[in-house]
């Protein structure tokens, strides 16, 4: 039997940079086929490529045997390939039936036809376990049902091919499972899937083969289970993992016994922040965990003062209260990287060279007037330091693969000097090997003197990196975890049951 | 466009030529020569410092409001207000040089009061808007109905609705007098686009209007002063309304509350759409503006000298309108 989907010898340049050179991908029928590599290394463009949202410079592509060339996702959907985006691409304000029926709404009599788009978007919804009230803005749900509604909507269209691009990354385990079931069910049912993801156990956990991209080119396919984790990490990075694992006991060391640069104690804002109290030394890298929801971006916004703190201290150099606007904190010496890269770190339409400088210009000017020569040779500096992958200092950002674009977004606080780095979600939709260079880079800077608080959700990642972790549960601070004690579990049975001790920690 | 201030400087690296690329920056510059090359050939008496002077009188106004259309437009904002402010700034000229609101010690110093008072009114309205804006939270759009309402009532009071006539003619050199043989307002015109075009690319105000206009929350959290680059944009729109109306009632020798401004914001706005300048804000191009305008000028005078009713020159501006967003929005996708 021929295979559902091939792709094959794709090329496809921009503005005269190669993005894919032959690149190619099979998908079988009924399979769950993963799709890996670096940011950068293809991925996107080549199911860009597929869905009609690029056309391609050269190659051809089978879909069930014949030939075709979508024009539009649109297009490619009513030929049965339905894409999920990683970002929600559905209208918040709109009910959730509105959200499924959109584009194929029923009728009756020439009026829209409500009970029968109900009782549709009902039965779709009860086929991923996903039972609301339908009649509700989709707003109304958690982000983790909004993506499941893209899903199920996606799916509602008898696709024979569903692409799911990071479909996880907003989801809780459970979640997660529930998705792994529908994937399941619709490789029963002869639907095929391309799962895109950078969380490998999810790749083993439900792929059955595994196309693995470099540079542009289609490096390895395999069964998923002949490859093991080792053989497809170093496919992807196309080097061995010699850093990556880098022992972090050094530095953990070396900040003991500075006073504290940051200080924050019992602040408070809104429900989600009640009493947190944290500290930071100089050279010391100190975790924020917690579960989703648990305060922990709240209360680095407002030590940033992108947000307004109702009670508490912020101690930070010579200032003693929480910053009233970034621009104060900023000057003040510290930087943040927002978890939301998009909504709130790049400005699509300005070229890398602004976009890194952004924080930095007013210093650049003289007399208020931009100086462009100082702002190249600072750019330049640090698109090799940080290896940014871009056609140039002026190629729009928009244009750069997310793990390039975090890395932009690094360096316009980079080039500050601060003092105190806070990095929220660092790693957030970045493959391996840029997540390895950007945690490298970090303790790098920490060695040099720079505070670095790091709040993500990957567990391991906050371990492996900090020297101290606060634990975040409800709003409140609950455990600090120092040297030996730091430990994923020591952080879950925190993040689960609290400390013994939270009354200690509030005053330290 | 060589001097446009989009955030993208003109690709350096780039050589080649998409046609398609070609047609969105350049395609106002391609209209506007077709515009005259059309007229040379067929329009009588074209090629005339006459025709030149009407046209650029005629556009003054309208591209001096536009750049600052441009700038609130840029971050993403929008000034309903602009007719207003000129109607109230060219009320408030005339009371004051005609000595209708104080006595004056000598003619002159009320001329020169007659130049900046009313300017520095209409920017505090300006002001006003932002404030508006970015402490109460409004919607630029209707922040700036508010005083695109009640700005033609502040002016009809101050004068109670009656037209002021004057014959004054060191204060309506602005509007009538003349500098190396062009008219002094189109010198002024010329003045204020290029210091415009230049503060958009080279300051950090300039660039830090687009940060704004491009993404408003990245903005604030590299330290940008989103609120005071707000108001400051706004208040410039107003400055530039004030110098408008002066120059209006100027080249009247007249101001009628009722009329001055009339539907400026619309015309405006058009330039600016027209120019090619985002309007969800982050790309701007002051020259642009200046460039909608004259197109937008340029068709309507076309039309009139080869007999065409004025009606008839509205539905044409309507459909260059609709073209060039069409024509912008084939270069975004």
């Amino acid at each position: 039997m021929t295979p559902l989907l091939s792709m094959r010898e794709i090329d496809k340049r921009f503005a005269g940079v190669p993005a894919l050179v032959s690149a190619s991908l099979e998908v079988g029928r009924g399979e769950v086929h993963a799709l890996i590599g670096q940011n950068g290394a293809g991925k996107s463009t080549m199911i860009k490529i597929l869905t009609g949202y690029y056309t391609k410079d050269a190659g051809e592509i089978l879909f069930d045997g014949r030939p075709v060339e979508f024009s539009s996702p649109q297009d490619a959907q009513r030929s049965g390939i339905s894409t999920i985006y990683q970002e929600i691409n559905l209208v918040p304000y709109r009910s959730v039936t509105e959200n499924i029926c959109l584009g194929r709404e029923r009728r009756r009599f020439g009026l829209l036809d409500w009970r029968a788009m109900h009782a549709e978007a009902e039965a779709l919804l009860a086929r991923f376990d996903i039972h609301i009230d339908v009649r509700r803005p989709l707003m109304a749900y958690p982000t983790a049902v909004q993506q499941m509604v893209a899903i199920a909507r996606a799916i509602g269209f008898e696709a024979r091919l569903v692409i799911m691009d990071e479909p996880t990354s907003s989801l809780d385990e459970k979640e997660v499972e529930v998705l792994f079931d529908v994937i399941r069910q619709l490789k029963q049912v002869g639907v095929s899937v391309i799962f895109v993801s950078h969380k490998l156990d999810e790749l083993y956990a439900v792929c059955d083969r595994i196309t693995i991209m470099r540079d542009g080119r289609t490096v390895r396919v395999a069964e998923m289970s002949e490859l093991s984790k080792l053989d497809l990490i170093t496919a992807m990075l196309g080097r061995e993992l010699d850093r990556v694992l880098h022992d972090a006991a050094a530095h953990r060391a070396a900040a003991a016994s500075q006073d504290a640069l940051l200080k924050v104690a019992h602040l408070a804002v809104g429900r989600k922040v009640r009493d947190v109290s944290f500290d930071i030394r100089p050279g010391e890298i100190v975790g924020l965990a917690g579960l989703l929801g648990s305060g922990r971006t709240e209360s680095a916004r407002v030590v940033f003062g992108a947000d307004r703190a109702e009670a508490g201290t912020v101690d930070f150099g010579s200032v003693h209260e929480p910053a009233a606007e970034p621009a104060e904190a900023i000057r003040a010496g510290m930087g943040f990287l927002s978890e939301d890269r998009k909504l709130e770190g790049i400005i699509p339409d300005m070229s890398v060279r602004e976009n890194l400088i952004l924080a930095l210009m007013p210093q650049l000017a003289r007399r208020g007037i931009v100086d462009d020569a100082r702002s190249r040779e600072i750019v330049d500096r640090f698109i090799q330091r940080l290896g940014i992958r871009c056609s140039g200092p002026e190629q729009p950002i928009r244009e750069l693969s997310g793990g390039n674009q975090q890395k932009v977004l690094l360096a316009r606080w980079l080039c500050m000097n601060p003092r105190l780095l806070i990095l929220d979600e660092p790693t957030r939709g970045i493959d391996v090997g840029a997540k390895a260079e950007i945690l490298n880079l970090v303790r790098e800077l920490a060695g040099q003197g720079l505070g670095v608080l790091m709040i993500s959700s990957e567990l391991e990642e906050v371990v492996e990196a900090a020297s101290r972790i606060f634990v975040l549960r409800d709003g409140r601070s609950v455990a600090e975890l120092t040297g030996d004690q730091v430990s994923e579990q020591a952080v879950m049975a925190a993040m689960a049951h609290g400390h013994d001790q939270p009354e200690e920690m509030a005053h330290g | 466009m060589a001097d446009t201030a989009t955030t993208l400087p003109p690709a350096r690296s780039q050589p080649r030529l998409d046609p398609r690329g070609v047609l969105t920056r350049y395609g106002a510059w391609v209209a506007l020569a077709l515009l005259i090359l059309f007229n040379l050939a067929f329009t009588p008496n074209f090629a005339t410092w006459q025709t030149l002077n009407v046209n650029l009188t005629q556009v003054c106004s309208i591209v001096i409001v536009g750049v600052g259309m441009t700038l609130v437009i840029a971050t993403g904002g929008i000034d309903l207000s602009v007719g207003s402010l000129m109607a109230i700034a060219g009320a408030l000229a005339p009371l004051i040089f005609l000595g209708n609101l104080f006595p004056l010690p000598h003619p002159y110093v009320g001329i020169a009061l007659a130049f900046v008072v009313p300017v520095l009114v209409a920017g505090a309205f300006g002001w006003f808007n932002g404030w508006l804006i970015t402490r109460l939270r409004i919607q630029p759009i209707i922040a700036t109905l508010v005083l695109f309402i009640a700005g033609r009532g502040i002016a009809q009071v101050m004068t109670n609705g009656n037209l002021q006539v004057f014959k004054v003619p060191e204060f309506q050199y602005i509007g009538l007098g003349r500098l190396f043989g062009l008219p002094f307002q189109a010198v002024l015109m010329v003045v204020i686009v290029l210091a415009a075009a230049w503060m958009l690319k080279r300051t950090v105000f300039g660039r830090q209007i687009l940060a704004v206009g491009g993404n408003e929350r990245a903005a604030r959290l590299s330290g940008i002063p989103v609120v005071s680059v707000k108001r400051r944009v706004y208040m410039i729109s107003g400055l530039l309304s004030g110098i408008a109306g002066l120059i209006v009632i100027a080249r009247n020798s007249a101001a009628d509350a009722n009329l001055v401004g009339l539907g400026m914001e619309l015309d405006a706005i058009a330039a600016v759409a027209v120019g090619g300048t985002l309007l969800t804000g982050g790309r701007a191009t002051v020259i642009g503006t200046l460039v909608g305008a004259l197109i937008i000028q340029l068709v309507r005078y076309t039309l009139l000298a080869n007999g065409v009713p004025d009606a008839a020159a509205l539905i044409a501006k309507a459909a260059i309108i609709v073209l060039a967003v069409w024509v912008q929005r084939q270069g975004r996708s």
